[in-house]
């Protein structure tokens, strides 16, 4: 395949910005965090948290997966600490992402607001659309522009999730039961969908496994021995068909 | 605001903001150098994998809220036929979300609930 055109002339880093906010506007990933932040926004009144307490979350926070452990385990009652490791377990993957991404946008007169607002922005949707349409801007102005794309994926989520916490309150159970189980379907198929090796879909059935059965009988801290127990089995297995090939 | 109205917001900082962005932050420093494909990288992968599916697992089994008014057997088998659907539609994520979530109202409207 060959390589993305790289569009000459330059432009400012606020033209930078437009282009980004407009490129995120038009990408498919709108309607999947459409639907997942409505689901977000109506779990968290199910649960009985305010609109401005979610809204927040999205904003400072923002990636789904880490919300959905937050809320679900803070309505249920587990303890804050408890919550802050799961969170932050599950924020790890954000690491290699961001370590990939930014060499990507940044050039020399790069400053750290822009590469910090980046990084913030970083979540999978973010990082795949930017991988994908960074490299076709100049490169004095990929770091607008991702934080464009940035912008206006953050933009959609934030009214989907106040939309999502008035529709929990007013529409009939029965439908807020179906917004309510977009956020497993959603994140089912998106693992699915981004588990490129063995260890990651080993992982994903073993902690579907091991997280029912685990509050089953009563194990305290469940999340966190699913994740260990599950991830380092899946690790394990995979180093094992590694090494025997 | 007073404490108490205050709280919530100080576990939302303490308990979701800062131990998710520090990974970021961390992004930041080391973002010359770490291969995606380490397998320290690997590893962590896996278990925030895992921690993730057992989430959406207890979500489905121990249902929250409005979603604990709808049978266990039309949670389970929405599920089942949205990840069916998924697969058969060459891992659409759209299509797997509409038919799984469409499988549990077409169910709770049959049932005449």
């Amino acid at each position: 395949m060959a390589p993305p055109k790289i569009e000459s002339g330059s432009a400012g880093p606020l033209d930078g910005f437009f282009r980004g906010f407009k490129a995120g506007f038009a990408s498919v990933f709108q309607l999947v965090l459409f639907g997942t932040f409505v689901s977000i926004g109506s779990l968290a009144h199910d649960l009985g948290f305010s609109a401005p307490w979610v809204v927040l979350s999205t904003l400072i926070v923002w990636a789904a997966p880490a919300q959905v452990i937050m809320i679900t385990a803070l309505g249920a009652g587990a303890p804050p600490l408890e919550v802050a490791i799961a969170v932050s377990l599950s924020a790890v993957r954000l690491l290699p992402m961001v370590v990939s991404l930014l060499p990507i946008i940044r050039s020399e007169r790069t400053r750290p607001p822009g590469l910090i607002l980046a990084a913030h922005f970083t979540a999978v949707s973010m990082w795949i659309e930017t991988l994908r349409l960074a490299p076709t801007r100049p490169r004095s102005e990929r770091v607008a522009f991702a934080n464009g794309i940035g912008a206006s994926f953050l933009a959609t989520s934030i009214l989907a999730t106040i939309l999502g916490h008035y529709l929990a309150a007013v529409l009939p159970k029965v439908l807020v039961a179906a917004l309510l189980f977009l956020t497993p379907m959603s994140f089912m198929t998106s693992v699915t969908r981004n588990s490129r090796m063995l260890s990651d879909r080993v992982a994903f059935v073993a902690g579907l496994v091991l997280g029912p059965l685990l509050v089953f009988y009563k194990v305290g801290l469940d999340l966190l021995w699913t994740g260990l127990l599950g991830g380092t089995a899946a690790y394990l297995f995979y180093r094992l068909r590694k090494g025997m090939r | 605001m007073t404490l108490r109205e205050l709280a919530p917001y100080l576990i939302l900082i303490f308990a979701g903001f800062l131990p998710h962005e520090a990974w970021r932050w961390v992004g930041i420093v080391l973002s010359r150098g770490l291969d995606e494909t380490s397998e320290v990288v690997v590893w962590v992968r896996a278990v925030a994998i895992a921690i993730l599916a057992g989430v959406v697992a207890k979500i489905v089994v121990f249902s929250p809220g409005a979603l604990a008014g709808v049978p266990l057997w039309v949670r389970l088998s929405a599920a089942a036929a949205g990840m069916l659907a998924f697969f058969l539609a060459r891992q659409s994520i759209l299509v797997g979300v509409a038919a799984g979530t469409g499988c549990l109202l077409l169910a709770e409207l049959v049932l005449g609930r």
